[in-house]
């Protein structure tokens, strides 16, 4: 246990590792998702998975926006950058994703404008300083990030800064959970909830995955112990055989969510009728599309984008991994010619992929013993 | 991306929309309360993601998220986000 040190209270992690073993019942199999990449991130990091009994299966669910963008938004989105009166600004995740002309980086050293931004405040900020330029930025992210972007977009208007414009690429989480429960080939039997969307969202949105597919799922904080206690709640309810919503990270995510991002959502955005998901393929409603009252800082309106579609390298699994059919190191590629050097997929991208995830820790972890 | 970080507010901005100075770590930016829907008061802990406030938190927890970013050795990346906000120019005066 590399990282056990650290831990803030080793005590209060082995009870919580023994009340796991406790609960999980010897003679059952548990397929517990993970829905966020953070989480992703968080259980390689702190080598939970050596605290579980064997029986217990973590499975690595969606939740890294990074990942699930098809291949042809970033050409769409990139087919701008082409116009020399375009500044194309994205936050730093996106700059290594490959499209199928190069990543943006590779835009740039083509000598186009790309430009990393940390906010998307700050790329209004820059359409605000080059007036004689069109400043488009990159949207993606789940609900977390989606209000940022709207309220971006109310002040743009409110400015009347039109110089600017947003390739929207958020998307939403509940229809990709609900695609994964529709997939024939997925079993799971309880959900790890996402923090910080929920603080967002609220824990509401998740309660017809209790009431209607009778799965019990658990909103959880980002600490070994905040992940520890989800699964104790979650197996509690298995042994129980009851399925309801429960909000262990209640110190940040309230019930009903934040009103005033939700109000900025519903301002900006609309739902779209169906957006492709890379590794899910077309799930409809689950992403966000600018509403006609800001069709003017609608990058898809103002430009005629070419909407490209790409299937993804036939010997990439990436699609499987992220439904959580097959475990990364599964994947005929990983580590040989995927790596987080040289990403074929998306999931060996972003570091809440749950492929570089993977990589970073369990990989190098074996190659070292 | 979705891990938020924490930040103190050191100054509350005052005009139309709704921005802050806050204090990350010793290093001071802008950010924008416009998602909140209760305004903070100087000295409040908020969760910041890409320069916006998501929510108030207490003093506890933001202690805590700052430990967990240090954990998941996320700190580095936060902070070069939270330099990077206002295109990395504004209160720089006041970094250490």
């Amino acid at each position: 246990m590399k990282f056990v040190d650290e831990f803030r209270d080793p005590a209060a992690i082995t009870r919580a590792a023994e009340e796991i073993r406790r609960l999980a019942h010897p003679q059952r199999h548990y397929r517990i998702m993970e829905v966020c990449g953070g989480h992703t991130h968080a259980i390689y990091r702190f080598g939970l998975k050596d605290l579980f009994p064997s029986n217990l299966e973590l499975v690595h669910g969606p939740g890294c926006p990074v990942c699930v963008l098809p291949m042809g938004r970033i050409d769409d989105g990139l087919s701008m950058a082409g116009r020399p009166d375009v500044i194309f600004t994205a936050f730093g995740d996106m700059m290594r994703v490959p499209g199928v002309r190069g990543t943006p980086l590779e835009y740039k050293a083509r000598g186009m404008d790309v430009r990393v931004v940390y906010s998307p405040s700050d790329a209004l900020k820059l359409a605000e300083r080059n007036p004689e330029k069109h400043v488009m930025f990159f949207a993606i992210g789940f609900e977390t990030t989606a209000p940022s972007t709207a309220l971006t977009l109310i002040r743009a208007k409110a400015r009347g800064i039109r110089n600017f414009s947003v390739f929207c690429n958020h998307v939403t989480i509940i229809p990709a959970i609900r695609a994964i429960l529709d997939s024939p080939d997925m079993r799971i039997d309880a959900f790890i909830g996402p923090g910080h969307v929920s603080t967002v969202i609220g824990c509401r949105p998740y309660e017809w995955i209790a009431r209607n597919e009778g799965k019990p799922i658990v909103v959880s904080g980002f600490e070994p112990l905040d992940l520890l206690q989800a699964i104790v709640m979650l197996l509690g309810q298995l042994k129980q055989d009851t399925a309801k919503v429960e909000n262990q990270y209640r110190r940040v995510v309230p019930w009903e969510g934040n009103r005033a991002a939700l109000r900025a959502i519903a301002e900006v955005f609309e739902l779209r009728p169906y957006f492709e998901w890379r590794g899910l393929g077309f799930i409809s409603q689950s992403a966000l599309r600018i509403r006609n009252t800001y069709a003017e800082w609608d990058a898809e309106q103002r430009f005629n984008v070419p909407g490209v579609r790409v299937t993804d390298p036939k010997a990439a699994q990436c699609g499987e991994v992220l439904k959580g059919v097959l475990k990364p190191a599964q994947c005929k590629l990983f580590g040989k010619e995927c790596n987080p050097e040289h990403p074929v997929g998306a999931l060996m991208v972003s570091a809440e992929g749950s492929c570089a995830a993977y990589y970073n820790y369990e990989h190098r972890r074996k190659a070292l013993v | 991306m979705c891990l938020a970080i924490p930040g103190k507010i050191v100054e509350v901005v005052p005009g139309n929309e709704r921005l802050a100075m806050v204090d990350v770590s010793g290093v001071r930016r802008k950010v924008d309360l416009g998602l909140l829907e209760e305004m903070p008061a100087c000295g409040d802990w908020v969760l910041i993601h890409v320069g916006f406030a998501l929510n108030k938190i207490s003093e506890q927890d933001a202690l805590g998220q700052i430990r967990i970013l240090k954990m998941l050795g996320e700190d580095t990346a936060a902070m070069e986000e939270v330099r990077g906000y206002g295109l990395g120019e504004e209160g720089s005066k006041t970094e250490p």
